[in-house]
């Protein structure tokens, strides 16, 4: 059989990220990719496997145990290294930024595995944002709504226009130099507190 | 008003208990009360620990004692020079194995009292009578390859006629999964840090057979491990930082602080696990499984007996495990390295203004005190040992050559 990839092997217990790495990696022409989420058994999936290069996620608990299985050469048959090339230190930083290590067999040549390290370091960092903007918009909906409860409950208690109510939180927001979800929170929560003024 | 802090400092730790003076040095007021705004990040791995040390995304860490010498003489991926100013704790780990293995040991003479040389000889004889009848090797874990745990798990089974290259085999599992694949038949024992073994006899999975304080009295365990280069940058802020530190371990020490401290360490931005859980540790006092229960003196020092010094001889001994189990190869090179990681030196010049008694010397001869022994520079107000190894053996930093020669290797305990 002819070896026109490298076998890669990530390990990510993170199935999102998992797959958004894989289809990077096919789509770069890596047919030999297997992703594993559980390290349970690894030890012989490696030797089915035998991976050219191995891509971590940092925050997996079980990294020193992964390593020490590396180094040991029982589960692979040819010594592992880490990261594509120790000198390279702008790529060794850039993955550990970005939250993810490579595992390389010693000797492989660095322009084979570079890509894929680059590749595995922009997805993750991909990643990261779109994990970032999902959590702003989750948080952006909450406070949304949280000043909604705070004008209905000024609505009801002063009697004021909608209109009213919103300036008057935006108003005590500037002199109080805070944010206007802040000064709607705290309004609930007294509120909440107080009892019979809101009956949501 | 506040005043922003003199030193920014960031450092990196595991969730494990004896992370607790760096802590409570930044919970508790100790760094702040030094100008220092110290920011700590909880990591999942001791190779991201090495990682985010190397890159310079901590000044500083929570390491294992020997990891600091592996970063220095390149046995890491990424080779960076860290030294060690700091001692954070002695003792803290046990050996625990599974009810199977203890039934075995106790057939072969092993008493529920944690002596090394009894539990050795056991474990000696079930290893023997198991490989008569062509059973697999039991395995045991530790929690890293450069690890106190690694090297007292392959001492103790080395003085006991046990080879830990061929008789056993060695795994390495994260500190919080030992329970459970102990439980789960994964693994036969490990050595690991409290709260790890307790929780395996709370469920009802594990026999505690000994433990680092009787295997080697008051030896070293977690430092602070700290780059090299930004200890040379930041003088002041390394001299002030282990002042906090100092505060802080006397604050840990003190038996009247225990309960603050256990609920410290059990909030969920630290271990995350019930305070209950923490007091083992801190007491001494451990449940070693079928109702069995004992005290043990200086189960885990975090301040008393000069625990924060980093003695040159600790960090030599490490060497000489590095060198006996084929993780380095000794060359005057290598022993110039690991002599210079430790650094005595930042300690005593940082800790001199407060007065307080410091040992005049940078290693001692480990295993010469049989008893608590009175040093010191200011009205001998310091104590030190016992720290004998459980098997008479002297390590005398002076005579390293003969201490190496004389090491019992895989090869020779085979025969």
């Amino acid at each position: 059989m002819v070896r026109s990839s490298l076998a890669v092997l990530v390990i990510d217990e993170n199935r999102i990220r998992a797959s958004i790495i894989e289809a990077g990696l096919r789509e770069a022409g890596h047919e030999r990719v297997t992703v594993i989420h559980d390290v349970a058994g690894i030890a012989r999936r490696i030797a089915e496997i035998e991976p050219d290069v191995i891509v971590i996620d940092l925050e997996n608990p079980n990294r020193d145990m992964l390593e020490n299985m590396f180094q040991l050469s029982r589960a692979v048959k040819r010594p592992i290294a880490m990261f594509v090339d120790r000198s390279d230190q702008a790529s060794i930083e850039a993955a550990v930024e970005a939250g993810v290590s490579a595992y390389v067999v010693d000797g492989l040549r660095q322009e084979r595995v570079k890509p894929i390290l680059d590749m595995a370091v922009s997805r993750f960092n991909a990643f990261s944002r779109m994990a970032r903007e999902l959590e702003e918009a989750r948080s952006e909906l909450e406070s949304r709504k949280v000043i909604d409860r705070a004008k209905g409950i000024l609505m009801k208690s002063r009697g004021l226009s909608e209109e009213a109510a919103y300036t008057l939180l935006r108003k005590t927001a500037m002199n109080q130099n805070r944010k206007i979800s802040d000064i709607a929170q705290s309004l609930v929560t007294a509120a909440g507190l107080l009892g019979p003024l809101e009956d949501e | 008003m506040s005043m922003a802090a003199a030193h920014q400092i960031t450092a990196g730790f595991m969730p494990l208990f004896d992370s607790a003076v760096l802590v409570a040095a930044s919970e508790l007021g100790f760094a702040a009360r030094e100008g220092i705004e110290l920011t700590l990040h909880r990591e999942t791995s001791w190779a991201n620990i090495r990682d985010r040390i190397a890159i310079g995304h901590f000044h500083l860490a929570h390491m294992l004692g020997p990891m600091p010498l592996a970063c220095s003489l390149g046995l890491t991926p990424i080779a960076s020079e860290t030294i060690v100013p700091f001692s954070l704790s002695l003792g803290g780990n046990c050996v625990t194995v599974s009810n199977a293995v203890w039934d075995g040991m106790a057939a072969h003479g092993a008493e529920p009292d944690l002596d090394p040389a009894r539990a050795g000889a056991a474990l000696g004889a079930l290893i023997r009578e198991r490989a008569t009848a062509g059973r697999e090797p039991l395995r045991f874990a530790v929690v890293h390859p450069h690890s106190g745990h690694n090297y007292e798990l392959r001492y103790w089974l080395a003085a006991c006629s046990i080879d830990p290259e061929r008789d056993i085999e060695i795994v390495i599992v994260p500190p919080p999964f030992m329970a459970d694949a102990l439980a789960a038949g994964r693994i036969d024992g490990y050595c690991v840090g409290e709260p790890w073994n307790s929780a395996a006899v709370a469920a009802g999975t594990g026999h505690i057979v000994t433990v680092k304080a009787l295997l080697w009295r008051n030896s070293p365990e977690k430092v602070v491990g700290v780059r090299k280069a930004w200890a040379e940058e930041n003088p002041e802020a390394l001299a002030a930082l282990l002042r906090a530190l100092h505060h802080s371990a006397r604050w840990c020490q003190d038996p009247a602080n225990h309960a603050e401290l256990a609920a410290l360490m059990a909030g969920s931005g630290f271990l995350g696990l019930p305070a209950s859980v923490q007091m083992p540790i801190l007491t001494g006092r451990l449940k070693l499984g079928g109702g069995a229960e004992r005290a043990i003196a200086d189960f885990f020092v975090p301040f008393d007996k000069a625990a924060n010094f980093p003695w040159k001889s600790h960090a030599l001994w490490f060497y000489t495990q590095m060198v006996r189990w084929g993780q380095l190869a000794h060359t005057p090179e290598n022993l110039a390295i690991a002599w210079n990681c430790y650094r005595p030196d930042l300690y005593r010049s940082a800790l001199k203004p407060l007065g307080v008694a410091l040992p005049g010397a940078n290693a001692k001869v480990e295993g010469a005190l049989k008893a608590a022994t009175p040093v010191g520079s200011a009205g001998a107000s310091l104590l030190l040992g016992p720290d004998g190894f459980f098997d008479g053996q002297i390590f005398d930093p002076d005579e390293i050559e003969a201490y190496i020669a004389g090491q019992k290797h895989a090869d020779s305990l085979a025969q």
